[in-house]
């Protein structure tokens, strides 16, 4: 996808929205295809999602991801008309469609298990949208062909949903979804019931359609991070009904804003430190006695949450070298070693405190018991805060 | 112990026994009143005289126009049966765990009671005004309705359990009012339990007395009434005829419904 940075939403005085990068873009005033104002959801009582804002983009490809009941999908569910928010507004192309039903939102959605109709035939199903809004029968033909041939699947336009595979019946899903031309696209885990090389298989596909519908936005709803980064402009991380982090998946896996976020996305080592001494770019921190510099975090002068918590040095397992020779130095003790194919996973210890070290597959790790001087890059480690 | 069943022996054992007490408990008495209804006299072990007279009275007269009275009563009961059970159960979808219960009790609880309490019931509800229906028609296929509108709620219940939940959303996506997506996806896919639920719903229809004793008009005698009717006036022969005319039609019925199967689930 794009290399877009995080969209920001701001309401101007006279009603229009600045859509700006944060990486320092001027402002644009675009409508955001999807605008959520402070939506909150109950199930039962209790509360599903909490306060949420959020802003798409014409074009841009978001990725909800987090941990199963995170709330993920009930902002998908919530945007598509299956939930009504207790309160808050949500917007499609600057419409005011919080009380709308499905049928008149016009967004596609794909869901995990496909939900094709099981009693009618493949090109059936992907012309249902359109018989449902009347087009002319010479239309729907016209454009169920097209949309078949999209995603590969022309010649099975025949067939059953019961006689097609997995990955089949999702790209059947997927074009019935493009059939009725949707602004929006709303993915929720659709590639989960796949196993792991057809799912790389129709990412791939997902992000070449992206490539030849590139105004279509695309909310993508996954637990898997690698379909996040594979996928998305911008990713938002849920907790417990709430945004807990976003950002481009670059920003997220390099300065994630917290342990929550570093521990879901991507594998860290996050070690207690003392924080010793931060500037605008530098931080200096003590681990173990041994003083180390960082990263300084984003976070600390403007996260009041972040400013009495203890920090947490983030590593990633690739980014520690063995034998360092650079600024940042510490001791390690080797506990363990697995050979893992491409990479040497290396279980270490500084003091109490166990980390583990990727190295290439290729190389020979240290032997278990042995003491090793490990080292990184300042722009390799981050702070984050224990929340 | 469990050895036992894994032994050929054992398990030819176990099958003959099985075979055994149908046969005893389902096969004898349907061959006797096979038997029975092509008999003239009988006196011994087997019949003495066998003949087609009951056969024939079949044809015309009071019990050919109950065999009527009865195909007419079911389908109309399983048609309103299939309609007020069906409903029900797509409505109960949306409710609360609570109101859902309390549907199915609503629903389930005729069956719990004898029949002849509900015909009961219902003559005296509707003896007086300001609904009079005492002595029509309409008053038995109500009972009849009333005793097998449970099958059809629960096999509609059992069919919704099957579909998936995300099909009528991704109907109303894809830009399907509520109503299309019923008629369009969930109906067609329900088809089987509604068109089982109108076959047993006809099958118990056909069979019911003791609420129909109880209302039935003169004019409306139904093929069970007749049986009844017959062996009580010691005409027990007419009487296994009849029963055997109306087992007929009844597998007759369910036959054509099971061949409409395919057809209804074709796209």
């Amino acid at each position: 996808m794009t290399d877009a940075s995080p969209v920001a939403l701001t309401r101007t005085a006279s009603g229009a929205e600045l859509i700006g990068g944060a990486g320092g873009a001027a402002p644009v005033a675009v409508t955001p295809r999807i605008a959520l104002e402070g939506v909150s959801v109950r199930y039962h009582g209790a509360l599903a999602l909490d306060s949420i804002n959020l802003a798409v983009a014409p074009g841009e490809v978001v990725v909800l991801l987090g941990p199963s009941g995170s709330g993920k999908s009930t902002i998908l569910r919530a945007i598509a008309g299956f939930l009504t928010p207790s309160q808050g507004r949500i917007s499609l192309a600057g419409r005011d469609v919080t009380d709308l039903p499905p049928h008149a939102r016009g967004v596609g959605m794909v869901v995990q298990n496909y939900a094709l109709f099981p009693h009618l035939r493949v090109a059936e199903n992907v012309g249902f949208g359109l018989r449902a809004r009347r087009r002319p029968v010479a239309d729907i033909t016209e454009r169920v062909a097209a949309c078949l041939d999209m995603v590969g699947m022309g010649r099975f336009a025949d067939r059953l949903p019961r006689e097609l595979s997995g990955g089949q019946q999702q790209r059947v899903a997927i074009a019935r979804a493009l059939a009725i031309d949707p602004p929006v696209l709303l993915l929720d885990e659709p590639l989960s019931a796949l196993d792991a090389p057809l799912r790389a298989g129709l990412l791939e596909e997902i992000r070449a359609l992206h490539a030849r519908l590139p105004d279509l936005v695309i909310v993508y709803v996954t637990h898997d991070q690698n379909e996040a980064i594979a996928l998305g402009d911008r990713i938002l991380l849920m907790r417990d009904g709430r945004i807990a982090a976003e950002g481009t998946p670059r920003a997220l896996h390099d300065t994630p804003p917290h342990r929550y976020a570093a521990e879901f996305f991507g594998q860290a080592n996050l070690l207690p430190v003392q924080l010793d001494a931060c500037d605008a770019e530098l931080a200096i921190v003590t681990l173990e006695g041994q003083r180390l510099t960082v990263r300084a975090p984003a976070w600390h002068a403007s996260d009041d949450r972040a400013l009495g918590a203890r920090p947490l040095l983030c590593l990633r397992p690739h980014a520690i070298t063995l034998n360092a020779t650079g600024l940042n130095r510490i001791e390690a003790r080797i506990l363990a070693t697995h050979w893992m194919g491409a990479v040497n996973r290396i279980e270490a210890a500084i003091g109490p405190h166990r980390l583990r070290i990727d190295v290439p597959g290729s190389t020979t790790p240290p032997a278990p018991g042995s003491v090793v001087t490990i080292g990184f890059e300042p722009d390799q480690a981050c702070l984050v805060a224990d929340l | 112990m469990s050895m036992l069943v894994y032994r050929p022996c054992t398990r030819q054992v176990a099958r003959l026994a099985a075979l055994g007490l149908f046969g005893l408990i389902f096969g004898l008495p349907l061959a006797i009143l096979l038997l029975a209804a092509v008999t003239g006299q009988w006196n011994g072990v087997l019949p003495t005289i066998l003949t087609l007279r009951h056969v024939r009275a079949l044809l015309g007269g009071d019990q050919g126009a109950s065999l009527w009275h009865s195909i007419a009563t079911g389908l109309a009961a399983s048609l309103i049966a299939v309609l007020l059970g069906g409903g029900g159960a797509l409505a109960a979808r949306d409710l609360p765990a609570g109101f859902r219960r309390g549907l199915d009790a609503l629903y389930f609880l005729p069956i719990a009671l004898p029949s002849a309490s509900i015909g009961l019931a219902l003559l005296i509800t509707f003896s007086q005004p300001p609904i009079l229906l005492n002595g029509t028609v309409a008053l038995v296929v109500m009972a009849h309705v009333v005793l097998i509108t449970a099958y059809a709620y629960a096999n509609t219940r059992a069919g919704i359990e099957t579909l998936p939940a995300e099909l009528e959303d991704v109907a109303g996506s894809l830009g399907a009012s509520q109503w299309l997506a019923l008629r369009s996806i969930t109906l067609p896919l329900l088809a089987p339990y509604l068109l089982a639920a109108f076959a047993l719903g006809f099958a118990l229809s056909m069979g019911e007395l003791g609420a129909t004793i109880m209302l039935y008009p003169p004019q409306w005698v139904t093929a069970p009434v007749q049986v009844f009717a017959l062996t009580d006036r010691g005409d027990i022969y007419a009487g296994a005829a009849l029963g055997v005319a109306l087992l007929a039609c009844t597998f007759l019925v369910l036959l054509l419904l099971n061949r409409q199967k395919p057809r209804i689930l074709r796209p």
